[in-house]
């Protein structure tokens, strides 16, 4: 598979019925595709956090998905109110989300630590007002 | 251990069985997702009290052996069809986590 295989989603704003429904179908694909079980799971961790982010904190947003023979790169997209402090963002433990969010199980401050922990590369843009753009790549094992 | 071995050890009602045969090893505590996620071995007994839609998507991401629903929660009517739709081990206890935790054998 020298060329990519593209997928692409739209992920709804505070749909908690839908979310998830993204990773889930890149992890089905992945397992068709016969990618190792432990690389399924990082690719399935950090992307349902990003998706998550977008339904909570973006009121949706787009995944696009390249899956190469080696590697896998995902794109989220939104035009969420922005991240004004990238590294606080990423603190474990740090979260904005509201208490209506946390008693849905969220909030725990560890969406985007654990998308930056079980990805080989990791690039957040943000502009405060604009959006913010993911960029993760799983190297498959 | 197989999931019938652990649903005598906690007396737990079965809301969906989807591997009888499946090996549970070892376990993880927590409702926070995210943590969960993060944390939980995969195969593993995962005891919470959480019981929304978002446990069965975390479940299946994270590939946790079964969902052990601790303190006499049931699933919410979301999560109880989407464990069915998406057939994913779960069952449901009335002892507490800890109390489960210990029992478990696990």
């Amino acid at each position: 598979m020298s060329e990519a295989l593209h997928l692409e989603f739209e992920v709804a704003g505070n749909n908690f019925v839908s979310a998830g429904g993204a990773s889930d179908e890149v992890k089905k694909t992945l397992k068709m595709l016969g990618v190792s079980t432990a690389s399924i799971r990082k690719v399935a961790i950090a992307m349902y956090e990003g998706e998550i982010n977008m339904v909570i904190h973006a009121g949706g947003g787009r995944a696009i998905v390249d899956i190469y023979r080696d590697r896998i790169v995902i794109v989220l997209q939104d035009n969420g109110p922005g991240i004004p402090d990238i590294d606080l963002a990423l603190t474990e433990g740090y979260s904005t989300a509201t208490d209506s969010i946390r008693d849905l199980g969220f909030g725990a401050g560890m969406g985007l630590p654990n998308m930056k922990k079980y990805t080989d590369e990791f690039k957040i843009e943000s502009e405060v007002g604009k959006g913010t753009t993911v960029t993760m790549v799983v190297n498959f094992v | 251990m197989k999931i019938n071995d652990l649903i005598k050890n906690l007396n737990a009602d079965i809301i969906n069985i989807a591997d009888v045969d499946r090996e549970i090893v070892g376990g993880y505590c927590g409702d926070f997702l995210s943590v969960v996620m993060g944390k939980a071995p995969e195969s593993a007994g995962w005891f919470t009290i959480m019981n929304n839609q978002n446990v069965a998507a975390v479940a299946t991401l994270t590939d946790v052996g079964v969902i052990i629903l601790c303190d006499g929660v049931k699933p919410d009517p979301l999560l109880d069809k989407k464990v069915r739709d998406v057939d994913i081990n779960c069952i449901t206890t009335s002892l507490s986590v800890f109390d489960a935790v210990k029992k478990s054998g696990l």
